[in-house]
This record gives C-alpha cells, sequence and structure tokens, in this order.
C-alpha cells in the first residue's frame, strides 16, 4: 500500500460515555484504492466511519481525513471538508418528500449556484450511471430496496467526492441487487477516481472488489491484507468470518445455564 | 425517603437541562434562520403545510364558536335589556381571548403534531443524518423553515378564526335571532379598539405561535429514533404546546388587560 494515504488512523481508541468501543485502531486509507472495513456487527465499524466523517470525535488518538484532523475542525471547516466527501446510508436515507431526480439535485442545489439546466443534465448523468435515469420522476416510497440504494449512490455522488463511504451498502439487497451495487462502488470509484471505504460484513460480495481489507472484532483491527491475502490467513477470527463457520472464537450461543436445567428436566450441573 | 428523594431529584435536574437543552436550541434556531428568509420558498412551502392544511378546522371550529357564543350571550344580555350589546360581546371575547386560544390550541393539535411527527420520522431514518454528512445544517434547512411557516401562519389563523367566529355570532343573534343588525354593527365598531384588543390579540397569536411551533420541532428534533420515541414525542407536542398556550394566556392577559379595560 504505497499510495499516498487520503485518510489516516493513529492510536484512536473511542467510548460512549465509558463504555469502550474503539481500542488503539490504525488504518490507513491510500488514495484511489477501495478498502474494506469488516467485522461482525457491533465490532465497531460504524462507530468508526462516523469519527470519519467527524460525526463522533475520538477519545484517545486522531484521524485524519483529506489532511483535515476531524476532531479539531470547526463548524465551517467540516462543512467544507464534508463537501468533498459522499456517504451511502445503510438503507439510503432517501428524502421521502422529494422525488428521485430531487434526490440527487439537492447536493448540488445546496452547494453550488449551476443554473437548473446544467443540475438536470447532470442529475440525468448521475442517474445514467446507476441505471436509473428512467425512474428519475418517482418517489421514494415505490422504489424497491436496491433501487433506493442505487439513487442513494447517485446522490452521494452528486459532487464527485474524492472520498466515498459506505455504511453497510449490501445490507437487504436481493443477490442481483447486491451485484449490482457491488460493481457500481468499484467502477464508481475508477472513473470518478475517488477513494472508499466499505463498512460491511458481507465477505462473499465485498472480498472481490475491494483493494485492502481491515478485519475487527470488539472494537480491534485483529488482522489486515488484500484480499488473496486475507483468504489464505490462519487467523482463526478471520477463519471463522470467511468460511462463516458456526464455532470458532466468536460463539453463535449466548451464554446461557444449561438447556435442561431451563426446561426443568434435571438438576442444574454447577460448572 | 432517601430514594424517593434521589428520584425527584434526578427529575428536576432533567427538567432543567432538558429546559437549557431547549433554550440552546432556539438560540441556535434562530442564529441559523438566514436560509429560512433567503431562500423563502422553503418557508411559504411550511406556510401552506401549517396554514392552509389547517384553514378547513381552524374554520370551521371559528363558525360553530362564534355561533355558541351568539346563543349564549344574547341569553344572558337580553335578561339586562342589553341584546344589542351582543356584537360588542362576541367580537370582544374572540379577538380578546379565543380566537387565539382556540386557533393556537387546534394549531397545535393539526400542525404541531405534524411538525413533529414530520422531523421525527426524518431523524428515525436517518434523513438528517444524510444531511448533514451532505454538510446541509438539518436546523437551518429542515426545522427553521417549519418554525417560522407557523409563526407566521399562526396570527393569520386566529384572525380568521374570529373573523369566522363574529359571523357565525352574526348569522345567530341577527339572522335568527333578530337582534338589529344595525346596533350589531355599530356597537361592536365603537367598543372594539384596535391597539387594546386587536393588537393585543395578534400579540397573544404571535406568542402562541412562537411557543407551539418551537415546541413542535424540538419535540420532533429531540425524539428518539424509534417508532415509540416519535409517538411519544408528537403526544408530548400536543399536551406541553396546550398546557403553554393556557398559561402563556394567563400571563399575557394580567400583562395586557389589567387596569380598567
Amino acid at each position: 500500500m504505497a499510495h499516498p494515504a487520503i485518510a489516516e488512523i493513529e492510536d484512536l481508541s473511542f467510548a460512549y460515555d465509558r463504555r469502550p468501543v474503539l481500542h488503539g485502531i490504525r488504518m490507513r486509507i491510500p488514495r484511489g484504492k477501495v478498502v474494506a472495513i469488516m467485522g461482525q456487527s457491533g465490532c465497531g465499524k460504524t462507530t468508526l466511519l462516523r469519527i470519519l466523517l467527524a460525526a463522533l470525535r475520538p477519545t484517545q488518538g486522531r484521524a485524519r481525513v483529506l489532511g483535515a484532523d476531524t476532531a479539531t475542525l470547526e463548524r465551517d471547516a467540516l462543512y467544507a471538508l464534508r463537501r468533498r466527501m459522499g456517504m451511502l446510508f445503510q438503507f439510503g436515507a432517501l428524502f421521502t418528500d422529494m422525488s428521485v431526480f430531487d434526490n440527487v439535485a439537492f447536493p448540488m442545489r445546496e452547494h453550488t449556484d449551476l443554473p437548473a439546466s446544467a443540475i438536470r443534465d447532470l442529475v440525468l448523468l448521475k442517474l445514467e450511471a446507476v441505471g436509473l435515469r428512467g425512474a428519475a420522476a418517482l418517489m421514494p416510497s415505490v422504489l424497491s430496496g436496491g433501487m433506493a440504494r442505487r439513487v442513494a449512490l447517485a446522490r452521494a455522488i452528486a459532487l464527485d467526492p474524492e472520498l466515498i463511504l459506505y455504511d453497510e451498502p449490501f445490507t437487504g439487497l436481493d443477490p442481483i441487487a447486491m451485484g449490482v451495487v457491488g460493481r457500481l462502488i468499484r467502477q464508481l470509484n475508477d472513473l470518478l477516481g475517488a477513494t472508499s471505504v466499505v463498512v460491511t460484513h458481507d465477505v462473499a460480495e465485498t472480498l472481490p472488489l475491494v483493494d485492502y481489507v481491515y478485519f475487527m472484532a470488539d472494537g480491534r483491527v485483529l488482522a489486515e491484507g488484500a484480499p488473496d491475502e486475507v483468504r489464505r490467513m490462519r487467523v482463526p477470527f478471520v477463519e471463522q468470518f470467511v468460511s462463516g463457520a458456526r464455532e470458532g472464537p466468536v460463539p453463535f450461543d449466548y451464554p446461557a445455564p444449561a438447556y435442561a436445567a431451563d426446561l426443568g428436566l434435571a438438576e442444574p450441573v454447577a460448572a | 425517603m432517601k430514594d424517593a428523594l434521589t428520584r425527584l431529584g434526578a427529575l428536576v435536574t432533567a427538567a432543567i437541562w432538558r429546559l437549557g437543552y431547549a433554550s440552546r436550541f432556539f438560540f441556535y434556531l434562530l442564529a441559523h434562520s438566514g436560509t429560512a428568509v433567503r431562500r423563502f420558498g422553503l418557508t411559504v412551502r411550511e406556510i401552506y403545510f401549517a396554514g392552509v392544511l389547517s384553514l378547513i378546522i381552524i374554520l370551521v371550529s371559528g363558525l360553530f364558536v362564534g355561533m355558541v357564543l351568539g346563543l349564549q350571550g344574547y341569553d344572558t344580555l337580553q335578561r339586562y335589556g342589553s341584546a344589542e350589546a351582543l356584537g360588542v360581546l362576541v367580537a370582544l371575547s374572540l379577538v380578546r381571548e379565543l380566537g387565539p386560544v382556540v386557533a393556537g390550541l387546534l394549531f397545535a393539535s393539526r400542525a404541531g403534531s405534524a411538525i413533529t411527527a414530520e422531523i421525527g420520522l426524518m431523524k428515525a431514518t436517518e434523513q438528517l443524518s444524510a444531511m448533514e454528512m451532505m454538510a446541509v445544517d438539518p436546523i437551518a434547512r429542515v426545522v427553521a423553515p417549519r418554525f417560522w411557516g407557523g409563526v407566521i401562519s399562526m396570527p393569520l389563523l386566529a384572525a380568521l378564526f374570529s373573523a369566522m367566529g363574529i359571523f357565525g355570532g352574526y348569522l345567530v343573534g341577527v339572522v335568527l335571532i333578530g337582534v338589529d343588525e344595525g346596533a350589531f354593527w355599530s356597537q361592536m365598531q365603537s367598543a372594539v379598539d384596535v391597539r387594546q384588543d386587536i393588537l393585543n390579540g395578534v400579540i397573544k397569536s404571535f406568542v402562541f405561535g412562537v411557543a407551539v411551533t418551537l415546541i413542535a420541532v424540538f419535540e420532533g428534533y429531540d425524539a428518539p429514533p424509534t417508532a415509540e420515541g416519535v409517538s411519544g414525542a408528537t403526544t408530548r407536542t400536543v399536551v406541553t404546546s396546550s398546557l403553554a398556550i393556557l398559561a402563556l394566556d394567563f400571563v399575557l392577559t394580567a400583562l395586557m388587560f389589567t387596569g380598567g379595560s
């Protein structure tokens, strides 16, 4: 990973009140690459994404994004930074009172002085890129989950961001929509010359499209590497995660007393 | 006993903290209202949703309140041989009190609850977060236009409520019962003072508009992002707004109308 970094995280820790979530995270996001942050639900990956967006401030350490330390930014500088970034939310977060066209046009209308005709051309261009030019007049309520995610993707790239962040982009999608969204993430990243960070736990869909993977568990980075390296890794957590095995370092069963004892069939046995 | 005191203390502390948070929210909202003024189309859209769509309930309620005032007022006044003063009674009751108060209560139920539910749902579905991540301040873009839309709508709705109520009083008093039409209007004209009665009524409705809309936008913005949270926030908007209107009405009436009028 010799490319210059667009984002760097150094010895970063974070806690919600007194509940620690992230511990000593170190990451480097090279410019132009697609990087995945993977891990089970609740491991802290979305929290990390929110720190990259400066929606949360680290308790310790720092995150530098596009050359700025996110913890020290004032409101105007923060908004200036965010204008250079795009974000795809887990379920799209489309504005339900606006059509598909207006959703994609929203960032342009808010942040540029472009005439309506130029905005129209740009919106159609972005919608064409995600295959939804014909759906411009539809309202979000009539879109399928996959279509909504693609519209949100078109909105995320509306201002040609340098860094695009994806929060669980595959959640709740059927296999076809998953494949479409996955290919779009890769294609748009390369076409726009952007950098992408994909937070996900979908191994099968993610490994073929990314350049580098960070594996997280319990708020720590457990392993990292290129997809081929990750597949060959002999780290028990990574093996379990990639293979989807029930048994491993991450237990399937939540701790409970003996089942027979719960059913009143036998005397509880002291552990 | 100690536990009860601890819980009471926690409740008081939480209430003060929330009041402080609401105050900060209000000042932040005022400071970031530039968008609502510069792009007045956003505010006009909210005037339509909060004001125009409330017209039916306001006009119909105003008509019936005025008709009831006409009936009750006539019944009382005619015992003292002053039935011609019916116009004065109806007009002063509506302009000073019932117009702003009842219109405010209806506005809280119809528009206030809708504003809270809309903002709360936008929060629950991450639309406000999406805006924030697009470097668009949701308070400036979503909350401020709704606040000013409500503040502008409320005095207009109260004025229409009063006008409709006076028409209702006229229908019952003059058309139905037969009070002298000339006396009805002329006594009203000579007894209702523009500054003392109408202006004070407008001030009241403006204050109620600020209170109701502020409570509505704050509850929506502060709602927990769940179905239960939005439902609770909507209920709180109606209850808190109604109590605020009645309490503020007492304070304003004491300030405006004591000392001889």
